[in-house]
């Protein structure tokens, strides 16, 4: 599936190529960004090139990185990492039919996804019809999640592994948006494929959201013949930001087997808040994002595994130095952050009544450059501490990175 | 020059200084090791390449997480090494076994039901096991890793002459090795001492295991639930299966154990901690916890012959009615536990979550208390402990805490 995906895009590419006669001035970018727009619309928010009139928009993104990192003193050098090249294709085969498809390389060729891949059918603007592979809207970051419109090259841990990013499943449902002069708000519903035992059965030693990703089966069948709803609901004022609360829940064991009941029924429920802005003063963007998981365990199951989680991010995006530079009329340096936190286990022991640690906290300063708006390279340092869930002396992380990450 | 031109030189110009101050402090902005003596993991002394090379590969199999897929359970104690020897340093009561079955020493009487160890956890699907009714049990705390190529390569015949069943000396001291079986699997060292066809047991709170593979593939089966060539009987089905580890792997990790650094005690030098050792010494703690002991032969060089300070007799000594649980292994009485090693406690905390958790089962929340519990052999030691002053305690303390 993956081949053929691909060979149409190439096929694609290649034929529009000999009618366009290779003339770039053919291909027109169609970046939009206005107080309107919020994570919803990411999804087809993007610059992609598009051949004349035709219906047809083909687009993408790359990141590839320098990593030098050290814990507790210990590196295991430089690396350079292919993060991921992932190739959008889109098309619109009615006024009111759209068809959008992300595929994406994470580190060359190790994993290949279909990342996106749904039909919309729209009756009006506050109510769409989606059916396909969607990504679970979950959080802000999972749908607005392409490289370079970000400042750190690394993904913020939680989501990346809480909750999980881009996870993304067969299903269908709905999604609108409705404006106002000063308001927009903006709803997403689907019923999909979720998750599985693994997110209490995995290599992690701890209850991991995004274990469920490495089952490719979902795609082929739910794990336990109960679909997971993933619902946001978000608001927009345009002079103040975008507010989103969402929800994600379903039963994840496989608790029957032909027609015979194995174990109880077992939810997980996970809520996220997420909030951006921008400071009209002094043009800082500020992103943040919080989620709280519950997982209904077995009593019998080992200690690492947590039934409470928590963790989100915010990051401070500053302009510093708007410039023409060699050649780049719109050159811009930016001086950012991010902080971090997760907590994978939130409680207390029973044997001790003291708490259960097993987090994470992260600061991320970054510089920036981004020569065009599509464009980013980007320097970020991080300092780490993770403690175990013991609650035992964190190991002190360090790293460096240097990369860039560009829409194609 | 216009301004642009100014700009773009500008611009090289921090662009060449950011990547010079990167290349020149990058290693100053990134954290540092610890001290190695701050630290329970590294290797012994002169490893050789191919010895560094299986150490890394145990360090991975030690840290390896299983799962259902992989093997673990069905029924379980925890899921890797790792989880209940945190930084390879004593283990936390939330990841404590439970022994159960065996009152003297004619056996373990519940091997039928779920003996010798309590598995009271499962993956998915399965039920964990429960005590049977009229076992008594004993509650274990993980010990600390390290330094135990050290203990192994201990000879038997040095074990033995600590030893002092009939209290000649009259210190009130006997001192007796665990007679234990040996698996099948286990093969005894050449200059290994046998009586009646058992062998001395060294490891484990009650000396139950003859070396560190017998050790490993012990904690792999009992605790994790992962079968082996070495034991291949399943925890609960009570079958055969087919190994769900290798047997290199096994070795590797043995090896890993056997080449884990022993412990370096911290300001050796300071007056008070050399005055806290003469009050050790003078409270007759060191009878048992010896302070110097010498590895016979070894194949490891960094093992052959050496003198190190484990503060240990590796032999059982009754330690009184109050740390009696009616549970024991061999031929060791209920109420007679192996002396632990005393190396390392002063980083016990720091895999125990903060604060500590001493005596076999974690029921003592200071070495103070621990000190305090001793009874049996130790009463007369525990008395001149608490016959000296404040300041003499926290001098003995701070000595321990020192190792």
């Amino acid at each position: 599936m993956v081949k053929q995906y691909i060979l149409v895009i190439l096929f694609s590419l290649i034929s529009h190529s000999v009618f366009a006669q290779i003339d770039s001035t053919l291909f027109k970018r169609k970046p939009k960004a206005d107080s309107s727009k919020m994570n919803i619309d990411a999804v087809y928010n993007r610059p992609f090139l598009q051949v004349g009139r035709t219906p047809l928009g083909i687009g993408g993104y790359a990141e590839l990185n320098t990593n030098y990192g050290v814990i507790d003193g210990v590196s295991e050098g430089l690396s350079f990492q292919m993060r991921r090249m992932t190739l959008f294709l889109g098309g619109s085969l009615h006024s009111k039919i759209k068809f959008m498809s992300e595929i994406e390389f994470e580190d060359g060729t190790k994993e290949i996804n279909i990342e996106f891949a749904a039909l919309d059918f729209q009756f009006d603007n506050f109510f769409n019809f989606r059916g396909g592979i969607v990504v679970n809207p979950i959080g802000a970051f999972n749908q607005n999640h392409d490289g370079p419109k970000w400042e750190f090259i690394d993904r913020p841990i939680s989501a990346t592994q809480l909750l999980p990013a881009t996870f993304s499943n067969v299903g269908m449902g709905i999604y609108g948006k409705k404006y106002t002069k000063q308001w927009v708000l903006a709803y997403e519903a689907y019923l999909t494929n979720g998750f599985d035992e693994t997110i209490i059965d995995n290599e992690f030693s701890r209850t991991s959201l995004s274990a469920a990703k490495a089952n490719k089966d979902r795609f082929e069948e739910s794990s336990n013949g109960k679909p997971l709803f993933t619902g946001k609901v978000a608001i927009r004022h345009r002079k103040i930001g975008e507010l989103g609360l969402s929800y994600m829940g379903g039963i994840y064991n496989k608790f029957q087997d032909d027609g015979f009941v194995l174990a109880p029924k077992r939810a997980l429920n996970v809520f996220a808040i997420d909030f951006n802005t921008v400071l009209k003063k002094t043009k800082t963007t500020i992103t943040a994002e919080w989620a709280w998981i519950n997982v209904d365990l077995p009593s019998s199951y080992a200690v690492q595994y947590g039934s409470k989680q928590n963790g989100g991010f915010v990051d401070v995006v500053q302009p510093v130095f708007k410039k023409p530079i060699i050649g780049f009329s719109n050159s811009t340096f930016y001086v950012s952050c991010r902080l971090e936190q997760v907590d994978w286990n939130t409680g207390k022991f029973i044997e001790t009544s003291a708490k259960m640690y097993d987090e994470t906290f992260s600061i991320m300063p970054a510089l920036s450059w981004r020569p065009i708006s599509s464009t980013v390279i980007r320097l970020n340092y991080r300092r780490q501490k993770q403690r175990d869930f013991l609650g035992n002396p964190p190991a002190n992380a360090g790293v460096i990175q240097f990369g860039l990450s560009s829409y194609f | 020059m216009n301004t642009r031109d100014k700009m773009n030189i500008l611009f090289r110009a921090l662009l060449i200084s950011a990547i010079g101050f990167l290349s020149a402090s990058c290693e100053k902005i990134l954290p540092s090791s610890p001290e190695e003596n701050e630290v329970l993991d590294g290797t012994i002394d002169a490893l050789s390449t191919a010895e560094t090379a299986k150490f890394l590969r145990g360090d991975g199999a030690f840290t390896r997480v299983f799962t259902s897929s992989t093997g673990l359970g069905p029924l379980f104690v925890s899921n890797s090494c790792i989880s209940c020897h945190a930084g390879d340093g004593k283990g936390h009561p939330s990841t404590s076994l439970v022994r159960f079955g065996q009152i003297n020493e004619m056996g373990n009487q519940f091997m039928n039901q779920g003996g010798p160890q309590l598995q009271h956890r499962a993956i998915v699907g399965f039920m964990p096991e429960t005590i049977p009714s009229g076992a008594t049990h004993s509650t274990f705390i993980a010990p600390a890793n390290t330094g135990l190529g050290f203990l192994e390569a201990v000879s038997d015949a040095d074990i033995l002459a600590l030893s002092d069943p009939e209290d000649k000396n009259n210190d009130g001291i006997s001192g007796v090795p665990n007679w234990i079986e040996l698996a099948d699997f286990v093969k005894p060292k050449s200059n290994s001492i046998s009586k009646n066809g058992k062998y001395i047991g060294r490891f484990g709170r009650k000396a139950g295991a003859y070396n560190l593979l017998n050790q490993t593939v012990n904690a792999y089966n009992q605790d994790m639930g992962i079968v082996s060539s070495f034991s291949a009987k399943d925890t609960f089905s009570g079958e055969n299966q087919e190994p769900e580890v290798s047997d290199n792997e096994i070795m590797d990790l043995v090896l890993y154990l056997q080449t884990l650094k022993a412990p370096l005690q911290r300001n050796v030098a300071n007056q008070d901690i050399k005055d806290g050792k003469v009050l050790f010494v003078k409270s007759q703690c060191s009878s048992c916890h010896i302070p110097q002991m010498t590895t016979g032969s070894s194949s490891i060089a960094g093992l052959n012959n050496k003198t190190f300070a484990a503060y240990t007799d590796l032999l059982m000594h009754d330690m009184g009615k109050a740390l009696d649980d009616n549970y024991t292994e061999g031929t060791a009485k209920t109420y007679e536990w192996r002396t632990t090693p005393l190396w390392g406690l002063g980083l016990s905390k720091d895999s125990q979550g903060g604060k500590v958790h001493l005596l076999h089962d974690g029921r003592a929340k200071s070495i103070d208390e621990a000190i305090t519990l001793h009874g049996g052999e130790a009463v007369n030691s525990r008395e001149k402990y608490s016959a000296l002053s404040t300041n003499e305690k926290q001098l003995l303390i701070k000595f321990l805490e020192s190792l």
